[in-house]
């Protein structure tokens, strides 16, 4: 076989390695991922599958029971709102108010989240937030 | 003072617009003058940065609350170091540690250069104070750190506590000035394109640049990630995300580049791929700084509503657009001087690695836009958690594990097979009698990748072992050293060699320790009151009292737990909580004290087999009551009444606290991740070093120097001792 057509097979087969494998990190990728949500997208939704719930603690509504943190989470531009019952680290920054994402599915009306999900933006570089 | 640092600036911006233009002029008409009158230029721009840069730290120093934005990110009582550090926590005062660093980077390029590159190098000044100019304009109508308040503030509103953190504080100044320096490389290159000078003189005036930028880049992740498990109280050191991501990737390709300019300095190969992945790192550098700075991923670090993205994102598109069709055009110039003759070689391996740490960027890439990238998609934003990225970045780290060991072994061109078998065989033998006697004595076989990950370790660990010790070996037989000596004069001869496998070394090690500690690491959630002890893996913790420790500043509640192993005490941990007052007025005048940021401080107990990790999390709600009336009691009292107040309630719940959470983790080997990152970076430095021939040059010439000084004072040239 002469070199330059040894070459172009080489070629082909290694795009079509690539391809293949670009197929598969599109494939898992689509299966493996959770959708981001607001609560007024899946509030009465009995689906169960398992969401990213994205918004703002609403006010005077944490309260903890034990190792049990519960609060609602409201729209981050609306009020409409959902229980969201919790466990696990919760992190320094959460506080009422605030933008946190927590993953979970919605049981009986109740957002149950998995264990150590909870997620609260970083207020400290938040300037838009810090003034209003 | 604020009009000051202004000027600085608006002088700066229109310093760079000059140097592009006399630059270019320069080189186009080839009129040696006009781009001198640009490199002065470009000094002349760091003196006003320094001063720019200088004016804002004064100010910080000096609680100077007429600047914005010290107002917004420090305070009175913050210590002096956060205070110096607090620049950078803001938009503005990172943008001008952008220009500072890159106006030191540049300068310090091109006077090493001044009297080579005579072609290249104005193109590259124009490129670098294009983008000095990018950020200055950024920063002159758009976000600028001198804006003045009116009336003055009495106090800042200081800077969030989960920054103070000495790690913290110089993470960003690493992270900034790698990201900075790849521009110097990039810059070159294209330079090096544009002019058709497209032999290695660019990269080999440029590799230190890389390098350093590289080890700034190393560091600032290291530094991150120490953070991170110190700090933020998850008990992690990297969790995936985009911001993490965002300094990872440009690290890869740094590390593709700074391996595959060794193939086109030594084989004259590689010339497209390096130029595009010179172009990629720093486009990824931009990316970076995009992240960071536009809000456009969820994320923990998500820095809001900002008004750099957009014109960010333009500069992103014009320098990966550009460069691209520049290289397109060139391409008849990047022909490669041979092609790769074997796998049995080492440019095959480099070409390897290369790949890998390119695909291993790829899939972070998609996994850190993924959000973005199904929203196009499907209308729908979702995103990908740690554990899918860890499916495919295991078998990538594992690959480049083995090929990292493989490399050195070969040499350039082509190896026999017989060669082949000889310089492996005994890496190979070590590491199967590795695996095996894992298989044995422990139950690594759970996880099959963290099994071949410690077996391809030891391979290229005994590999390694095979270099330094020929090398020696070598040495003692022409000079006659002692061993030690000979394999130390041995790497001082080659600095980049041994500068590099050292920092193979580290990175292994540290490879081997966040395999250890992400799949053999035991997490418990204990919930205690003083009194109560639990178990986790083969330590018991017992909870004997929570203590508070006020000062000015915060209040904090430190748990002190008892450790003790096989019945035996050895030792005390005391995980913290920190609680920081809030300016929130609706808190009430002792609520305040309570109701503002929190962060968590670790107890840790760090061994070279793995560390014991605690962190503490009290229920404060009994103290709400007493808060309450507090509240109300304490509304017109002074300071002084209030602090007693506080600390009466404080010590009051802690004399009988109700039942805390302790998340305790036996982390194991994570220590090395630490040490094998001081081994990476020490290795690149031990390499970035000057070699001892151009030191020996330079101590040559000094000699010179000095004996024409001496001879020519009539002092005695024979007095040689």
């Amino acid at each position: 076989m002469d070199p330059s057509r040894k070459r172009k097979i080489r070629l082909v087969v290694s795009l079509s390695v690539a391809v293949l494998l670009a197929a598969g990190l599109v494939y898992t990728s689509f299966s493996a991922s959770t959708e981001a949500r607001e609560p007024s997208e899946i509030i009465g939704s009995t689906s169960g599958s398992t969401y990213e719930l994205t918004g703002k603690v609403v006010n005077d509504t944490v309260v903890r029971r034990g190792e049990d943190l519960r609060f609602r989470i409201r729209d981050r531009e609306g009020s409409e709102n959902l229980p969201v019952s919790y466990s696990g680290t919760i992190p320094d920054a959460f506080r009422e108010g605030r933008e946190v994402i927590v993953t979970g599915s919605l049981q009986g009306g109740v957002f149950v989240a998995e264990r150590d999900s909870l997620v609260t933006k970083c207020p400290s570089k938040f300037t838009a937030e810090e003034k209003s | 003072m604020t009009s000051l640092g202004a000027a600085a600036l608006a002088v700066g911006f229109l310093t760079t617009l000059y140097a592009i233009g006399s630059a270019i002029y320069g080189a186009v008409r080839r009129e040696r003058r006009w781009v001198d009158s640009s490199r002065l230029a470009v000094y002349g721009f760091m003196g006003l940065m320094v001063i720019c840069f200088l004016v804002l730290e004064i100010a910080f120093l000096r609680n100077d609350f007429a600047f914005q934005t010290v107002a917004e990110h420090s305070s009175t009582t913050t210590p002096v170091f956060y205070k110096m550090t607090a620049m950078w926590s803001s938009q503005e005062g990172s943008l001008l540690l952008w220009a500072f660093v890159l106006s030191i980077g540049s300068s310090a390029v091109l006077y090493l250069t001044r009297n080579s590159q005579r072609q290249v190098a104005p193109w590259a000044t124009a490129v670098l104070m294009g983008l000095a100019a990018f950020f200055c304009g950024l920063m002159l109508f758009s976000v600028s750190p001198f804006v003045r308040l009116d009336p003055v503030p009495v106090e800042g509103a200081g800077l969030t506590p989960l920054l103070r953190n000495p790690y913290m504080a110089m993470h960003p100044p690493m992270i900034y000035s790698g990201y900075v320096l790849f521009s110097i490389p990039f810059a070159f290159a294209i330079g090096a394109l544009i002019t058709r000078r497209l032999d290695t003189t660019w990269i080999r005036s440029t590799r230190r640049f890389a390098l350093v930028a590289w080890i700034f880049l190393g560091i600032g992740l290291l530094l991150g990630a120490r953070w991170s498990y110190e700090e933020l109280g998850w008990g992690g050191y990297w969790g995936w995300d985009p911001v993490e991501n965002a300094a990872l990737m440009p690290w890869l390709l740094g590390t593709a580049f700074l391996h595959g300019i060794q193939v086109q300095e030594r084989r004259g190969m590689l010339k497209i791929w390096n130029t595009g992945l010179v172009t990629a790192t720093f486009v990824f550098c931009l990316i970076g700084t995009f992240l960071v700075r536009s809000g456009v991923l969820q994320s923990i670090h998500a820095f809001g509503a900002s008004t750099v993205g957009g014109p960010l994102l333009v500069l992103i598109g014009i320098t990966s657009l550009g460069s691209t069709l520049l290289i397109w055009s060139r391409r008849k110039d990047l022909q490669p001087e041979r092609r790769i003759s074997s796998p049995l070689s080492r440019e095959a391996i480099f070409l390897i690695n290369n790949l890998l740490l390119v695909g291993l960027t790829a899939v972070i890439f998609w996994g850190t836009f993924f959000p973005l990238i199904s929203e196009a998609v499907t209308g729908v934003s979702s995103s990908l958690a740690a554990p899918w990225f860890a499916d495919y970045v295991a078998p990538l780290g594992v690959l480049l594990v083995l090929f990292t060991g493989i490399g050195p072994l070969f040499a350039w061109g082509q190896l026999s097979g017989s060669a082949a078998l000889r310089v492996l065989a005994w890496p190979v033998a070590l590491a199967v009698l590795t695996v095996i006697s894992l298989l044995i004595f422990t139950d690594v076989s759970s996880s099959p990748w963290a099994l071949f990950l410690f077996g391809f370790a030891a391979f290229t660990f005994v590999a390694l072992a095979q270099e330094f010790g020929r090398a020696a070996i070598t040495r003692r037989a022409l000079t006659g050293e002692s061993l030690p000596v000979a394999l130390g004069s041995a790497m001082a001869r080659n600095r980049r060699r041994y500068g590099g496998y050292t920092a193979h070394f580290g990175i292994v090690v540290l490879l081997i320790a966040v395999t250890a500690s992400s799949s053999f690491q035991t997490k418990e959630d204990l919930r205690l009151v003083p009194g109560q002890s639990g178990k986790v893996d083969d330590y018991t913790l017992s909870y004997e009292k929570l203590v508070v420790d006020p000062n000015n500043e915060r209040i904090a509640f430190n748990a002190r737990l008892a450790v003790s192993k096989d019945g035996e005490r050895i030792g005390t941990l005391t995980p913290a909580r920190q609680y920081y007052p809030t300016q929130d007025p609706s808190a009430g005048p002792i609520g305040r004290y309570f109701e503002g940021e929190a962060t968590s401080e670790v107890g840790l107990r760090t061994s070279g087999t793995g560390d014991l990790w605690t962190a503490f999390q009290p229920d404060l709600a009994p103290i709400e009551e007493d808060v309450e009336a507090g509240n109300k009691a304490l509304a017109d009292a002074g300071p002084v009444a209030q602090g007693i107040a506080i600390v009466a309630i404080a010590d009051a719940y802690a004399a009988d606290p109700p039942a805390a959470t302790f998340r305790v983790i036996w982390d194991p080997l994570v220590i090395w991740v630490w040490i094998g990152g001081i081994f990476v970076v020490g290795g690149a430095l031990f390499a970035v070093w000057p070699t001892s021939s151009s030191r020996q040059r330079a101590e040559v010439a000094k000699a010179a120097k000095a004996a024409r000084e001496a001879s020519g004072s009539g002092a005695n040239p024979g007095g040689r001792s």
